[in-house]
């Protein structure tokens, strides 16, 4: 840190100027590649491949083939009638898969679009499930895995620096991370908060899933940046872009990522991907691109490309793909069971966890509307508890 | 023309688009897509790219931005996609657009509009949900709108556009597609600080806005009360006159707002009767009120709203003794 302050300090010598012509700073000069193990028609290098064991290469598939199901079967709830909304994650299965493999139990862990890593650590699909029919208790579950959603877009990077400080503080074997989108990029906190990591030097880790779109909004048309990684080296931290369909790719990123961040060196990492499905169940994505782009992505199928990658290690036939699929419907079955099962919750409920104790004016908000909802049952014919959504 | 709140919105946009090239239209995904509630639809195609923006998702530069924009001589109307994401940019009216008249002493003007769906009650996720009008009506120097009826708000959009001074405007979500009613075709303003008197009555005054204004008129039928009720339609500046001079002839009033009940606009109004006509009141005034808690989770979010039997139960309040 003061090594650095005194050559920034240090008046510039004479002759460094390039003999007096301006000369500009510009992302045209700067060279961004993009990390893959992989290649789209399914060829690979031996030596580029990640020391991961058969077994754990056979995870990263069950996982990925979770995701997709789960999406899939949440979309489907949602047009039935039983969730509020729903954005589903299919076509950045590996970009999720491959990054959230690498974090351990001890890491925090901040999403925004990627719903599979909670359940690697832990938590249900009843408990996502929840979450998505706007019932307190998904939070919660989810809490307790040291993991959060955020909504409000970008707002959870400070808060992701503020935690990698306290392991800081702690000197903890762990990461924080932060899943972000292309459009969260755009955002004060998100500026903000990376900045705060480089400045401290904490053990944040960036993880941005640029999957081209934020809604109707092209990343083009984002920001002037060609990169998003290249936005890293503003803050004076590293950052990797890795091809987001690739798993093997995104594992090997984001696990080298992850050893630099334990040693208090903030890494942003960009994943192109791309999502296949609208932005949510409410979204309408002809408004704003066309069928032959969705179909181009279509053919750069993560699932698929990693098929092609375990049939030429020959662990494809370990692999019994239906038999994952109905284990994985069976799950989400279950887990609908357990969610539609849910108590109507008590109208306190409301008013609890606001504070830690209810102050008076509060407490008496909650006597007096019980009351009320005693005296006036017709109350009820303008409320209905959601318990699907 | 027959016409919702949200299609309201979409014509008066139509309208001072056309009848003032300064008028600019940008925010989160507002051109190509036409809005998510569809409220800035086909302006893209009628007024060109450099006219309807869509905006990086930075609620700080959307705001930021306008202000900038309009000290310069232009008129943005930007958008907030939902109210629930106009807290990162609440510094820019804060240290900005509300001030900058006060400021350079009248030299530079902030003359936008600030437009963002409000409400609880679209089962949506968190941060979709708030009515926060009372935190930024205490802003001094900041317009509040807040409208209840397609007519007014093609008229008050209008009139907020073309007002020297910044507005926020608030539209009722909730209510964005409930009511169709004829809205006149051409421009004409509906003012801004002028309270609408819907129902006249004698028995007491009921003052409320926005997406409350139907359960409070439905409580008032179901009651069978002889109420004055009265849409205030600007939260600030506050039309204190029409209140108070119904409220001198009832002699009772109830307040009625979605948000939060501490420190919200019904204390003020509050407040202002007491001032006023303190002498004049026959019984203590209620205020029926969304709770100080966070809006609940779409599950239960029902629970938070004030629902017909909840005015109607304040208005019995108000009535009894
Ligand atoms: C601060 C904020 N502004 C606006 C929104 C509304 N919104 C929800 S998702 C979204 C786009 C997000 O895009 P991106 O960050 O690329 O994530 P993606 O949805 O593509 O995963 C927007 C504008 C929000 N949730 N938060
Ligand atoms: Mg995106």
């Amino acid at each position: 840190m003061s090594d650095r302050a005194s050559d920034i300090r240090a008046p510039p010598a004479v002759g460094d100027d390039g003999g007096g012509e301006v000369r500009y700073l510009s992302q045209s000069d700067l060279e961004v590649p993009t990390h893959q193990i992989v290649s789209p028609d399914g060829s690979y290098d031996d030596e580029a491949i990640p020391d991961l064991d058969d077994e754990e290469l056979l995870d990263l598939y069950r996982w990925m083939v979770t995701d997709r199901v789960f999406s899939r079967r949440m979309v489907n709830i949602q047009r039935r009638g039983e969730l509020g909304t729903f954005g589903s994650t299919r076509g950045q299965e590996a970009s999720i898969i491959g990054s959230a493999f690498t974090l351990s139990p001890d890491d925090w862990l901040y999403v925004g679009r990627a719903w599979t890593p909670m359940f690697m650590r832990g938590a249900s699909m009843k408990d996502m499930i929840l979450f998505w029919r706007g019932i307190e208790e998904g939070q919660e579950a989810f809490a307790k895995v040291n993991a959060q959603i955020a909504i409000s877009i970008g707002s959870h990077l400070p808060l992701v620096s503020g935690i990698a400080w306290g392991m800081h503080l702690d000197d903890a074997d762990a990461i924080a991370t932060a899943y972000l989108g292309d459009g969260a990029t755009s955002t004060g906190a998100a500026h903000e908060g990376i900045n705060l990591a480089s400045s401290v030097g904490l053990p944040a880790l960036f993880y941005c899933q640029n999957n081209q779109y934020a809604i109707s909004m092209p990343y083009e048309k984002q920001s002037g940046a060609n990169t998003i990684a290249q936005k890293a080296l503003a803050y004076g931290i590293d950052a990797i872009r890795v091809d987001g369909q690739d798993v093997l790719a995104v594992y090997d990123a984001v696990s080298s990522a992850r050893e630099k961040v334990l040693e208090g060196e903030p890494v942003f990492v960009e994943s192109v991907t791309y999502r296949l499905d609208a932005h949510t169940t409410s979204d309408d994505p002809t408004r704003y691109r066309t069928d032959e782009e969705v179909d181009h992505w279509e053919e750069h199928d993560p699932i698929e490309r990693y098929r092609e990658f375990l049939k030429s290690e020959g662990l494809w036939s370990e692999i019994d793909h239906d038999a994952i699929v109905e284990e994985i419907d069976a799950e989400f079955d279950e887990a609908l069971a357990a969610a539609n099962a849910m108590e109507e919750r008590a109208v306190a409920e409301m008013f609890t966890h606001v504070y830690d104790e209810l102050p008076p004016e509060l407490a008496r908000q909650l006597d007096e509307f019980e009351e009320l909802l005693e005296r006036r049952p017709e109350m009820y014919d303008f409320i209905e508890q959601r318990p699907k959504g | 023309m027959q016409a919702t709140i949200v299609e309201a919105v979409n014509d008066a946009l139509h309208e001072e688009m056309d009848r003032d090239d300064r008028v600019v239209v940008f925010g989160e995904d507002v051109a190509e897509s036409g809005g998510v509630f569809r409220a800035t639809d086909e302006l893209l195609e009628e007024f060109g790219s450099e006219r309807v923006v869509d905006t990086p998702l930075s609620e700080i530069a959307i705001v930021g931005g306008a202000t900038g924009m309009a000290m310069y001589g232009y008129r943005p109307v930007a958008e907030i996609q939902f109210s629930g994401f106009l807290p990162p940019a609440f510094d820019q009216l804060v240290t900005n657009a509300s001030r900058i008249r006060w400021r350079t002493r009248g030299e530079l003007t902030a003359p936008m509009v600030v437009r963002m769906p409000y409400g609880a009650g679209v089962r949506a996720l968190e941060h979709h949900s708030e009515s926060l009008e009372g935190a930024y009506g205490h802003l001094p120097g900041l317009q509040v709108v807040v409208p209840s009826t397609p007519a007014d708000t093609k008229g008050l959009l209008t009139a907020a556009i073309r007002d020297p001074d910044p507005v926020l405007f608030m539209e009722p979500k909730r209510i964005y597609r409930s009511i169709r009613e004829e809205v006149p075709e051409g421009e004409y303003e509906v003012p801004i600080g002028e309270a609408a008197v819907r129902r006249e009555g004698e028995d007491l005054t009921v003052v409320a806005w926005g997406a409350m204004m139907p359960p409070t008129l439905d409580a008032v039928d179901d009651g069978d009360v002889d109420a004055e009720v009265i849409d205030l339609r600007t939260i600030s500046p506050l039309d204190t006159e029409t209140v108070v001079e119904s409220v001198k002839k009832t002699g009772r009033c109830v307040v009625v707002h979605e948000g939060p009940r501490t420190l919200g606009v019904g204390s003020e109004i509050v407040a202002r009767i007491n001032d006023e006509a303190l002498m004049y009141l026959e019984s203590p005034i209620e205020r029926v009120t969304g709770f100080d808690t966070p809006v609940p989770l779409l599950s239960m979010e029902d629970f938070y709203f004030p629902h017909p039997p909840r005015i109607l139960d304040g208005i019995e309040a108000a009535l009894a003794d």
